[in-house]
């Protein structure tokens, strides 16, 4: 079944992807972290703060602030889509060490889609962490090879018309879409426009929500 | 309810501040944060544990269904630190192996 296949159902040592030495993870990472430790390549307080910043700091309402600037503002607009690091810059947006962003406009006839095929790169200054669909396999493939049947299966039914460009991650470039301002929408301010701005709506898997 | 509610197992929720839960246990955010802070003090980078993780990944997709362990994406993370915590030369010989044998030996493990 598609999609069926997700982390964390049953941990037990025959579901490593190597067959090493056998012992739960929960130890194995446990062990690591120790041994790291003493060597002093890191600091457990540290760890727990980077951990802090992705959970809680990091989040999609970074992302969809972004979008729904973009929605009011067509000067700001056109600066995300041209040059997404220097907007990033410009307004203080931290965790992109590691991140170079272009944003992707959907258009009435232009359905853009975020992938990364090889593992799970995402944007994570952006929109936090990814999602566990996102890492599967059925994902990485389906996204290329067939992303409008992916799409209707996820609940978005793109007309035949509208051409779809699927955007492949990589390390060096991430990618986020920019949806289209949803209809009814047009007395709202930046804050409630950001709350229709889902997670998903930029990765591409579905629109924005309808107010 | 949305496709990817029934995908993802989780309600498709507004954005907000702190997300959603994305590590179904605390050992797969412990190994998460310790492959940052890693990378942020160049220990390693981020493109040499991408491309330890791509193998290891790749590894996994290439095993037939039916020998195929259940999908756990962090485990293949964990697996791809381990491997470049070992070509890196941090960890010597079956150091990291003899101590989580330790502690699954312990009376009282963690491990659950």
């Amino acid at each position: 079944m598609l999609f069926a296949l997700r982390e964390g159902d049953a941990v037990n040592e025959h579901s490593r992807p190597n067959q090493g030495a056998a012992s739960s993870p929960e130890v194995r990472t446990e062990a690591l972290e120790d041994l790291l430790i003493e060597k002093g390549l890191i600091d457990k307080a540290r760890v727990d703060a980077l951990i802090e910043r992705f959970e809680h700091d990091l989040g999609p309402l970074v992302g969809a602030k972004l979008i729904a600037r973009s929605w009011i503002d067509p000067e700001f607009k056109t600066r995300l889509l041209a040059d997404a690091d220097q907007v990033l810059q410009d307004e203080g947006i931290g965790g992109a060490e590691i991140e170079h962003v272009e944003v992707k406009a959907n258009q009435p006839s232009i359905h853009n889609l975020v992938v990364c095929t090889l593992c799970s790169c995402y944007p994570w200054a952006l929109l936090g962490l990814p999602p566990s669909w996102y890492k599967s396999s059925e994902y990485r493939a389906r996204a290329v090879r067939e992303p409008r049947s992916l799409l209707r299966q996820m609940g978005l039914d793109l007309s035949e018309e509208v051409e779809i460009r699927v955007w492949d991650s990589s390390s060096e470039t991430r990618f986020l879409v920019l949806p289209e301002r949803p209809a009814g929408s047009d007395n709202m301010d930046l804050e409630a426009l950001a709350s229709l701005v889902t997670r998903d709506a930029m990765i591409g898997v579905a629109k924005a929500t309808n107010p | 309810m949305t496709g990817v509610d029934v995908l993802d197992g989780s309600p498709a929720s507004p954005p907000r501040d702190n997300g959603e839960i994305v590590f179904e246990a605390p050992w797969q955010s412990r190994a998460f944060g310790v492959v940052i802070s890693l990378v942020e003090d160049a220990f390693f980078s981020w493109e040499e544990f991408r491309t330890q993780l791509i193998v290891v990944i790749e590894e996994w997709d290439a095993q037939d269904d039916g020998d195929r362990p259940t999908w756990h994406y962090y485990e293949c993370w964990l697996e791809a630190l381990e491997r470049v915590l070992q070509t890196r030369s941090h960890f010597k010989g079956r150091e990291l192996d003899d101590l989580a044998a330790a502690y699954l030996d312990r009376p009282h493990n963690h491990d659950h």
